[in-house]
């Protein structure tokens, strides 16, 4: 197995890049704690604290509600392996404003550092390659992230993107976590005073 | 299902009620009992179904698409249920509307022993997880109980399970 040096924040953050109006959705632990490390608690992110395996499926309500604007879940490799039948719903669905990153350290960082299924040669891409998604890329390099960094932010979709990143887990830091004062936040940035 | 079933006024009673309500967009893994429903929404140009591999995923959508402005609900069997457990987190943290649909087994007259733990359990662990159970025992109380869930969901912004029971529906037969 080769080893993976991508820095998972600085990669998340690079995607993140003059974001404009891009959405997101993260996954409990590592991701949504990746996303906020940029801005935290911004109201075009909607982080999850809990309900492991439901990040994807939310960025499908998401991106199929609001088609106009383009929907960007972070879900790390664990949280995808316990939702991996929301990614043949997307790839049946076909949002085109959807992306899919994968932040896949081939562990569970939050509960000790067990190895995940990716770690043992289980390819999330090549499941979303079966579930039809017509962009899919795994990134490794700084290199690939170039390339593969437009696609996540504006190819039509929906768009799967592996990262293969180290195991190093940022700083941790004080964020909000009142799902209700992110759900206005959220809608209200959004859709207004509704 | 019977030709009878098949027949039946609710399901289109329900379909009417959602649409009067304004939701656009209907996820549901198959049962037999919503054959009906499920067929009404996705002829409705004006509604998106989204077929799911397990109920949770339903859970999980209709926060998405709140969150975007747009009403989703979920039809299930009960025996979904068991799959939404922990997604519920989700409505009850951010206080998310909510409105799911369960045709009942392990119900009024069930034959199949293996749907009764299930269906037995359906009222307790929902409403362990915050939902408000509200039952349609006759064709009868479906209008008015849909309608009661609705309002709560929508306006009081609560998450709604109206169980539609074997006895509205019919216990499946073995033959």
């Amino acid at each position: 197995m080769t080893e993976n040096t991508l820095n998972r924040r600085e990669a998340v953050k690079r995607i993140l890049a003059d974001r404009g109006d891009t959405l997101t959705v993260s996954s409990l632990g590592g991701p949504s704690y990746d996303v906020a490390a940029i801005q935290v608690d911004f109201e075009q992110d909607f982080p999850l604290g809990g309900a492991m395996g439901q990040a994807t499926m939310t960025g499908l309500g998401l991106a199929l509600s609001q088609p106009k604007r383009r929907v960007i879940v972070f879900a790390g490799d664990g949280e995808m392996l316990m939702s991996l039948g929301s990614l043949a719903t997307i790839g049946a669905e076909k949002p085109d404003n959807l992306a899919i990153v994968v932040i896949d350290n081939e562990h569970y960082a939050e509960t000790g550092m067990q190895r995940t299924h990716t770690g043992r040669g289980i390819d999330l891409a090549g499941v979303a390659i079966g579930c039809q998604f017509p962009v899919v890329r795994t990134i490794r390099t700084s290199a690939e992230l170039e390339e593969a960094t437009p696609l996540i932010r504006r190819a039509p979709g929906p768009v799967f993107a592996l990262l293969k990143v180290s195991n190093e887990v940022g700083p941790l830091f004080p964020r909000n976590r009142d799902g209700v004062f992110q759900k206005m936040q959220f809608r209200r940035a959004l859709l207004g005073r509704s | 299902m019977s030709d009878e079933q098949s027949q039946a006024a609710w399901p289109h009673t329900i379909y009417r009620l959602l649409k009067e309500a304004k939701v656009a967009q209907v996820s549901f893994v198959p049962d037999g009992g919503h054959k009906q429903l499920i067929q009404y929404c996705i002829d409705d140009p004006d509604m998106r179904t989204i077929s799911l591999t397990t109920e949770q995923d339903g859970v999980g959508l209709a926060t998405g698409a709140w969150l975007g402005g747009v009403r989703s609900t979920l039809l299930m069997q009960s025996s979904g249920v068991g799959n939404c457990i922990n997604a519920l987190s989700l409505l009850r943290n951010c206080q998310i509307p909510f409105i799911t649909f369960v045709t009942m087994r392990g119900d009024f007259g069930e034959t199949n022993a293996w749907q009764i733990p299930m269906g037995q359990s359906v009222k307790p662990v929902l409403e362990e997880m915050g939902m408000i159970c509200l039952r349609a025992e006759t064709a009868g109380d479906v209008e008015e109980t849909v309608r009661a869930g609705l309002a709560m969901a929508f306006s009081a912004q609560q998450a709604i399970a109206v169980l539609l029971s074997q006895r509205l529906i019919g216990a499946k037969v073995f033959k």
